[in-house]
């Protein structure tokens, strides 16, 4: 009864377009623990306005422009207004003063929708406005950070090199000095954002292999931004190269405040203490559409929800996302008084990752043959969530981290 | 011009409906609260008025404590402040009462045509026969010229428009503004919100006329049987023989 009910496709074949009308987005978020009684009103208001933008916004068309491998870039004006660029950013410099765990609600909410479009709000945010108003110049921080909350410049970050991905500390990217600029050039992969990038922070070596940030613009010559296409995950989101070939950068451009591995490390902090949260929003969105399924599909005369089975799965969903909640609001109180390591934010992306990929696995097959189209968001999540576990640090290196952090031994080297 | 919005807090339409102390009381536990949407049509209107014409908008909600994240969100949207009456209202015409003490002083008092709850559909009413302010209710349409109001109000297979002057009750609901007009609070506003003031007052004194004996859910729906598109002479069989309403 179920499966039938539900599916719209229209096709114009002569057009050869497909368009996907999802159902309605009957969203609702689990809260198992009663968490939100830890939460503040403020945080509940956002939470709910960043929801209601994605119900009304993202649900409606994300399918199609997935199914399509395009980015949905008439997104960008809305998330932008709702306060999804740089929300911890002060208000003095265009971003709208909000907390840490007020900043974990958004991406949470946002991915609830899709990880790519929660990719480019975690970039602009983290890896964008962060590294420019941490270790960017007065001058720099007054120019490009109002610009790049209110939507009218977007940026992207590169550290990834086709022969450096999780030892970025390789990178082969570097700069001379010529006197009045830099000159730069290398190259840089897999970079969300880039074929339409306004605005590039790259990471790369001066003469005495020291790492420093470069704020790179659109229109330098000898800058190109080739698309990766192909992509079996985030498809929503554009991925490309940041190709620098003599590149000549102002030298008002370069980021005075850090250098070395450490600084795109703190903006890698940032980013991933919002995938861990992200994580949770598309775990969330799985089980509460495998959850309303079960309750629905009759199979022998009664909801496949009534049997043992599936009751073992989603029981054991709830139990995870449950986990992972209290994991990461009590994350996002140490964010708040920063206090919280690099360590603490790896065992939380790590765990929120992998605890959401595992659960859309099963969700998908509790939706048996209507979890693999597209007229439901699960299948959709567990690709995208390849992505998520990959960057930023694979499941791999965080656990090298984790293992660094009590053993006091480095074992990536 | 001074624009005053009822908003009454109630539960999102997606809530479970549950009732205590023998089915005389709502069960709020669990249950999400949201601006009604008549009155969420009404802010929209009010900040539309606040930017095209200049207007200061507050909002007031007759209430206990546990409303104000409603009165924050309206303050998030754009309302310039807020009034809580302190109290736990249980009919429309106590309701109407309190807040008629703080509408006297504003030009133009909107309000919802109901409630999505209780669905009294009285308090505006009530509202303006205490002020003495004119009173259109339905109204699917506003605008303002000076002290003159013209209003649309949907009537019966059509609609009609009207001319009145502030100050003025209306009752509103979808059409004075659409849903695509409505406005979701952004980071901004909602740290905007912290600074404006949300002020608590004590109610007056009054009666309630009505009080809530019990509540009862609607008959729980039955099983549904499916007919195939092609196959109508099942369908007039179940009708006829099962349903028997044909
Ligand atoms: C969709 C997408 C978007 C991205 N966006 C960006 C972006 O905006 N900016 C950016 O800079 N980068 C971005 N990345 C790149 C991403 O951060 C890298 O892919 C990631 O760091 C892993 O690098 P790699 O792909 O080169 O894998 P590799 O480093 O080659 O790793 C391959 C495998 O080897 C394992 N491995 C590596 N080293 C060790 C070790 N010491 N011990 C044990 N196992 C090890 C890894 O865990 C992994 O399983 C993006 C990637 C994707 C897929
Ligand atoms: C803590 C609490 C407990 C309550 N318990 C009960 C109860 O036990 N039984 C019961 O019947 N009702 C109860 N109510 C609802 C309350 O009585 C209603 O506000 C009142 O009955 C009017 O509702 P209505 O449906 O008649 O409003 P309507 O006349 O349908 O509402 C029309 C418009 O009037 C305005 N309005 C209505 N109520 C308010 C308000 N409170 N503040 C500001 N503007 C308002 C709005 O603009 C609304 O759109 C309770 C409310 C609260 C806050």
């Amino acid at each position: 009864m179920v499966s039938k009910s539900y599916i719209f496709i229209f096709t114009l074949s002569n057009k050869q377009i497909k368009f996907i009308a999802m159902k309605p987005d009957l969203f609702q978020a689990p809260d198992y623990y009663n968490m939100d009684d830890l939460l503040s009103e403020e945080h509940k208001l956002i939470r709910q306005a960043t929801r209601d933008w994605v119900k009304k916004e993202v649900s409606p068309i994300i399918e199609q422009y997935a199914q399509n491998a395009e980015f949905p870039k008439h997104l960008l004006q809305g998330l932008a207004e709702l306060g999804a660029f740089g929300p911890y950013i002060p208000q003095e410099y265009g971003g709208a003063g909000l907390d840490q765990i007020s900043y974990g609600l958004i991406m949470q909410e946002i991915e609830r929708g899709d990880s790519g479009i929660r990719s480019t709000a975690s970039v602009q945010s983290s890896l964008v406005m962060y590294p420019i108003w941490k270790y960017g110049s007065e001058q720099q921080r007054k120019k490009f950070l109002p610009k790049l909350s209110s939507g009218e410049l977007i940026g992207c970050f590169g550290l990834t090199e086709p022969n450096h991905g999780s030892n970025p500390g390789g990178m082969e990217t570097k700069f001379t000095d010529a006197g009045d600029h830099y000159l730069l050039n290398g190259a840089k992969l897999w970079i969300s954002n880039a074929p339409f990038a306004d605005l590039a922070v790259v990471w790369a070596k001066d003469e005495n292999g020291r790492i420093h940030g470069l704020l790179v613009e659109r229109y330098m010559e000898g800058f190109s931004t080739p698309e990766t296409h192909n992509k079996w995950s985030l498809r929503a989101s554009a991925t490309g190269e940041l190709i620098f070939d003599n590149v000549k950068v102002p030298k008002e451009n370069l980021l005075p405040g850090k250098n070395g591995l450490g600084a795109p490390l703190g903006c890698l902090d940032s980013a991933r203490y919002g995938i861990a949260w992200g994580a949770i929003g598309a775990a969330m969105d799985c089980y509460d559409t495998a959850l309303r399924y079960a309750k629905e599909r009759i199979q022998f005369g009664k909801p496949i929800a009534a049997t043992q089975l599936q009751q073992k799965k989603l029981a054991e969903m709830i139990t995870e996302i449950t986990k992972a909640q209290l994991l990461t609001l009590r994350l996002g109180q140490l964010k708040n008084e920063d206090r919280a390591s690099s360590s603490q934010i790896s065992m939380a992306k790590r765990n929120n990752v992998q605890m959401a990929s595992d659960i859309a696995r099963e969700a998908r097959q509790i939706l048996g043959a209507m979890g693999i189209t597209g007229d439901f968001s699960i299948m959709r999540h567990m690709m995208n969530l390849e992505s998520v576990i990959t960057y930023e640090g694979t499941h791999d290196i965080h656990l090298l981290i984790t293992g660094a952090d009590i053993t006091g031994e480095q074992a990536f080297k | 011009m001074k624009i005053l919005v009822c908003i009454s807090h109630v539960p999102d339409t997606t809530s479970k409906i549950n009732f205590t102390d023998g089915d005389s009381k709502f069960d709020t536990s669990g249950v999400q609260f949201i601006i009604n949407p008549n009155d969420e049509f009404g802010l929209t209107r009010a900040m539309w008025f606040k930017e095209k014409q200049g207007a200061e908008v507050t909002v007031v909600n007759v209430g206990e404590s546990s409303t104000e994240p409603t009165l924050r969100k309206a303050l998030a949207i754009g309302a310039d402040n807020a009034i809580r009456i302190n109290a736990a209202p249980t009919d429309g015409y106590y309701t109407a009462v309190q807040l008629a003490e703080v509408a006297k002083d504003y030009d133009l008092v909107i309000a919802g045509k109901e409630s999505i709850d209780y669905n009294g559909g009285m308090v505006p009413g009530i509202l303006a026969e205490l002020t003495g302010f004119n009173f259109i209710n339905s109204c699917i349409g506003l605008e303002v010229d000076g002290s003159t109001a013209t209003v649309t109000r949907e009537i019966d297979g059509g609609k009609e428009s009207l001319q009145t002057t502030l100050p003025l009750v209306i009752g509103g609901q979808k059409g004075i503004v659409e849903e695509k007009d409505l406005k979701i609070p952004n980071a901004r506003g909602i740290m905007m919100a912290r600074k404006k003031t949300l002020t608590v007052q004590e109610p007056v004194q009054s009666e309630t006329l009505t009080k809530a004996v019990s509540f009862e859910k609607p008959a729980a729906k039955g099983t549904v049987k499916l007919v195939e598109a092609d196959n109508l002479d099942a369908l007039i069989d179940l009708l006829h023989n099962e349903a028997k309403v044909i």
